[in-house]
């Protein structure tokens, strides 16, 4: 009896040995990289894409033959839009599908419930869309713009070029417009701009009757200053935004607005004629001629066998996270999380629009900031654009909670929210 | 020259940024000077030599500025525009309005500069100094000159003045609006000179508002005063604004402005111009609050009939509104080149569309439910769920453009403070042509007489030998119909997407309930009241609380009054 189950014992510890070994030299073959963009839902329309420009990137890096002598291969799941179960997915990938990295996330809601898994499991994620700041983790790398990149400068460009002196702060009523006002009303203030003339309006997901918003934004304007409107209004309510706007008879030569969310895939939809002349702010424009981004879109058109298709700033973003984790992985000679952790930190790539991007100390790239005007056929074309880079903030220096803080991955700080005041790390 | 100005401008470039201003700077006042003297020679010329010369130097003064218009820094492009606009020559004018087309290119093989005409994917080229066509060219060989906001309102103001006195109004109306924040004094003898000529008199007040904006800063009391009152007159905002800045004080309260008498007519011209204004907001206000509620009208009203006449618990209905929307997408896929009278044929269509699917959901689903109000309410809400991902599925999950005809954009200007959306008065009479529509089937036709019949007493409509299951299906269909109708409408105002029914269904619930049950003339009055209460709300408590506020009145108010503002009265109520 003793020998036999014994002999059980034996084979049942042969077998979890053969396949345990199988699949560890499976699992070397490839390096995985998972895809975590909503495929269904609302977010899918500006996911999917991003799911697309992932799996390009990874088709061309196999095509140079991989990394470390590895074939990449891609884990698509679709967390459908629901926020919870983006968690759920992050688990899944890291835990059952053994990624090495994941790219992924587009609302600050959707990172926000991966950040406790991602930190758990000590994975590793690149997050390449433009938002609200106040975060950084060991774990992200944020590719897209924190507001001293995107808010800031399109503030300083309206302050400064065209004399704007009285202002709207418009947006809907989320986390991600509430932060950003905040600190564009303390950056406002700070540069003594009166508390009169700062007017901050926030309306609902999907607002669609403007009129009485329009009308005042025009009473407010009509006070004889310059007036802008620096607008965080979400997708799908823009339209009728800009079309209240028209039919009010304000141009954008009056009362300019400009967008933090308005780019070429959101312009690709819809009818453009009451957007033309306003502005938005990005790192990238599918307009900006030089040949690294010619090249780009030239490989993206063939990728999606569409020469259609627009290409945006999360996708650019996207394409620098990447190619530095590529870099990254091949400087640490490893795909271990804190290998290429290290490694990340001050690696370079050449931005699409020019110049190189920088992965600083704190998670967040050096990237140049655009301005430019809406055209009629859904491009954007700069008017401004910043003399160099500009490095991003994860915290910002505008707000009294997160002025003393800074985030530093190096040694000997290597925390996320270091109080430079009492030199203490805050982490939880 | 030449040689000079390059190395100033490579000078802009390496030196820092104070330096760099500094030099740029340098570089306006050598560039400016440069042209008075050049503009002085011109002016001896005319004397001296005729006319010829003085139009070579025109020629060599355009060489000159044309190739500066190219640099990137948005300032520069407009010292030099401004230089450009001073030089008397026709060719200017064509020069800047191609600017501000975005139509002025320059090659960028020999950096020259060219007037661009788009010919399907070619470009064809035109000199610059004498619009002769130079040859037919592809997009990727040429650069476009860019244009900003404010640089295209300069040109706008620089051509304005150029306009002042053409011979069309509409070019001289326009015109003057360009420059009536320009502020520029300069102007005042062209101002007065048109004033003689003028004979529209909507363009002498404009002008009086002009001359009156430039008189303020005279240095003359009396002048001012009597611009100031002047001011008071006027309900364009730069008039407001004016005041405004006259009566500006500093941080003790104290006003800046000195001259005592000009400070307590302001004061007086403030006050005249204030009241106008709060009436006129209020009338706006209560325009909007109509707008709104027509619209809550068109998505209430065949909720009201299905829901009112039917006792069905419709939640598809958002939905049926939807597919009418889509209807007018595909009607204008149709015929692209129509777009105004697509929208009108989009009216019947959605109609159709949404009333045949109405009835398929009553002969599918409905029917089977009737006196079960929960699982109609669970069934319907299922099929709200099908038919969102159907359009998701067979169209596209993005939002799909509908095109807005010019007829419907813009707005009817009643007054400078003063104006009303077309898209918004359409859709007004719109609802009420619907809501009468309505009126008459319900209560001329020999189906209304039937419907009302049915909602009333089915057991003895039956006996009276109505075939209530027809009347059923044909009423659902109606009320189906009627919310398509309603979408055509809003594809007009909001996005046409998937989601769009999500966005009105709880609305429309909230009116057919609050205007009482079977009731059309209560969906009416309910619509103008949450549509016009909203609105007031709006401004002081935001867009955000003012919904929320709307619905909790309105649950206070339906405990109160659980059937509504006008509920049924005698044996017909409670018939169900």
């Amino acid at each position: 009896m003793v020998i036999q189950s014994l002999k059980k014992i034996a084979v049942a510890a042969a077998i979890t040995a053969a396949t345990l070994t199988t699949s560890m030299v499976w699992a070397a073959d490839t390096i995985k990289v998972g895809v975590l963009h909503s495929l269904s839902g609302t977010m899918a329309i500006s996911e999917t894409t991003l799911k697309d420009t992932v799996l390009m990137m990874i088709e061309e890096q196999n095509k140079k033959g991989g990394l470390l002598g590895k074939k990449l291969e891609a884990v698509v799941v679709d967390p459908a839009s629901n926020w919870p179960l983006f968690a759920e997915k992050t688990r899944e990938l890291i835990e059952k599908e053994k990624v090495d990295v994941i790219f992924g996330c587009w609302t600050s809601v959707s990172r926000k419930s991966v950040l406790p898994v991602i930190e758990e499991l000590n994975g590793l994620l690149f997050y390449p869309v433009q938002y609200e700041g106040e975060e950084s983790s060991k774990n992200v790398f944020y590719t897209g713009a924190a507001p001293n990149q995107q808010a800031i400068p399109a503030v300083d460009y309206l302050m400064n070029d065209l004399e704007v002196k009285r202002w709207v702060l418009a947006g809907t009523d989320y986390v991600y417009p509430r932060t950003t006002n905040k600190i564009l009303e303390a950056y406002l203030l700070a540069k003594g701009v009166k508390k009169e003339d700062i007017m901050i309006n926030y309306t609902p997901f999907g607002h669609s009757d403007w009129q009485s918003i329009v009308s005042e934004i025009k009473k407010f304007g009509s006070q004889g200053k310059k007036t802008a409107v620096v607008s965080t209004i979400n997708g799908d309510a823009n339209v009728p935004f800009y079309k209240e706007l028209g039919n009010q008879n304000i141009s954008s030569e009056d009362i300019p607005v400009v967008a933090f969310s308005v780019g070429e895939e959101e312009l690709s939809g819809i009818d453009t004629k009451p957007l033309v002349g306003h502005l938005a702010a990005w790192n990238y424009f599918m307009s900006v001629e030089t040949p690294e981004n010619e090249a780009f879109i030239k490989k993206w058109h063939s990728f999606i066998k569409s020469d259609k298709r627009v290409t945006n700033d999360p996708m650019e973003a996207t394409y620098i996270g990447f190619t530095m984790w590529a870099k990254a992985v091949e400087k640490a000679k490893s795909v271990k999380t804190d290998a290429v952790e290290q490694a990340m930190i001050g690696m370079t790539v050449p931005n699409l629009t020019g110049g190189m991007a920088i992965m600083n100390k704190n998670h967040h790239l050096s990237k140049p900031v655009l301005i430019g005007e809406i055209q009629d056929d859904g491009q954007i074309e700069t008017v401004w654009s910043t003399d160099g880079t500009v490095a991003g903030d994860a915290w910002s220096d505008f707000l009294p909670g997160s002025k003393d803080l800074i985030s530093d991955w190096t040694a000997p700080i290597k925390c996320g929210n270091y109080n430079t005041k009492t030199k203490k790390c805050l982490a939880k | 020259m030449k040689s000079i100005q390059k190395k100033n401008i490579l000078h802009c470039y390496v030196k820092n940024h104070i330096r760099y201003l500094m030099s740029c700077l340098l570089l306006f006042t050598l560039m400016l000077s440069h042209s008075t003297y050049a503009s002085s020679i011109s002016k001896t010329n005319i004397t001296d030599n005729g006319s010829k010369q003085q139009v070579s130097t025109k020629q060599t003064q355009l060489e000159k500025i044309i190739p500066q218009l190219r640099v990137k820094n948005f300032k520069k492009k407009i010292a030099s525009i401004k230089q450009l606009a001073e030089i008397d020559d026709p060719q200017t004018i064509v020069i800047l309005e191609a600017l501000l087309n975005s139509k002025l290119y320059y090659q960028k093989s020999d950096k020259k500069v060219v007037i661009i005409n788009k010919k399907n994917n070619q470009y064809e080229t035109f000199s610059t100094l004498n619009n002769n066509a130079i040859a037919i060219v592809q997009k990727k060989t040429l650069k476009k000159i860019t244009t900003n906001n404010k640089l295209r309102k300069t040109i706008r103001a620089l051509l304005a003045k150029k306009k002042i006195l053409n011979s069309n109004l509409d070019v001289r109306q326009n015109a003057l609006k360009e420059i009536l924040t320009a502020n520029d004094a300069s102007l005042l003898p062209v101002l007065e000179q048109a004033q003689r000529q003028e004979t529209d008199k909507s363009q002498q007040d404009l002008l009086k508002l002009a001359i009156a904006l430039i008189e303020v800063h005279s240095n003359n009391s009396e002048t001012r005063q009597s611009a100031v009152k002047r001011l008071g007159n006027s309900l364009y905002p730069v008039a407001k604004g004016k005041l405004t800045k006259i009566l500006e004080t500093d941080e003790h309260g104290q006003y800046i402005e000195q001259d005592k008498a000009v400070i307590a007519l302001a004061e007086k011209a403030m006050q005249r111009i204030s009241s106008k204004l709060s009436l006129f907001g209020n009338l706006e206000t209560l325009f909007f609050g109509l707008s709104l509620g027509s619209v809550l009208l068109l998505a209430a009203i065949g909720l009201s009939i299905t829901f009112g006449v039917m006792g069905v618990i419709n939640m598809a209905h958002g939905e049926l509104i939807m597919l009418g929307a889509y209807t007018t997408y595909l009607v204008q896929q149709l015929m692209p080149n129509d777009i105004g009278l697509s929208l009108i044929v989009a009216i019947p269509a959605a109609f159709i569309v949404s009333g045949l699917f109405g009835v398929a959901i009553e002969r599918g689903v409905i029917r089977h439910l009737y006196g079960r109000p929960l699982e109609t309410l669970l069934a319907t809400f299922g099929i709200s769920l099908l038919l969102q991902q159907m359009v998701r599925t067979l169209i596209s999950a993005q939002n799909v453009p509908v095109i807005t005809p010019s007829w419907l954009s813009g707005s009817l200007v009643l007054n400078p403070a003063f104006a009303l959306t077309y898209n918004r008065i359409y859709i007004f009479f719109f609802a009420l042509f619907v809501f009468a529509m309505l009126m008459l089937i319900l209560k001329k036709t020999s189906l209304g007489l039937q419907v009302r019949a049915v909602a009333q007493n089915r057991g003895m409509a039956t006996a009276m030998g109505i075939k209530t299951q027809w009347v059923d299906s044909l009423t659902f269909g109606l009320g189906s119909g009627v919310a398509g109708v309603a979408g055509v409408a809003l594809s007009q105002l909001t996005n046409v997407g998937p989601n769009l029914g999500q966005a009105y269904i709880i609305d429309s619930f909230m009116v057919v309930v609050f205007g009482g049950v079977e009731n059309l003339w209560g969906t009416l009055v309910a619509a103008m009241t949450l549509g016009i209460t909203n609105k007031f709300l709006e401004p002081w408590a935001g867009a955000v609380m003012a919904k929320i506020i709307v619905l909790i009145s309105l649950i206070i108010f339906i405990q109160k009054r659980p059937n509504g503002l006008f509920p049924q009265k005698g044996r017909a109520s409670g018939g169900h």
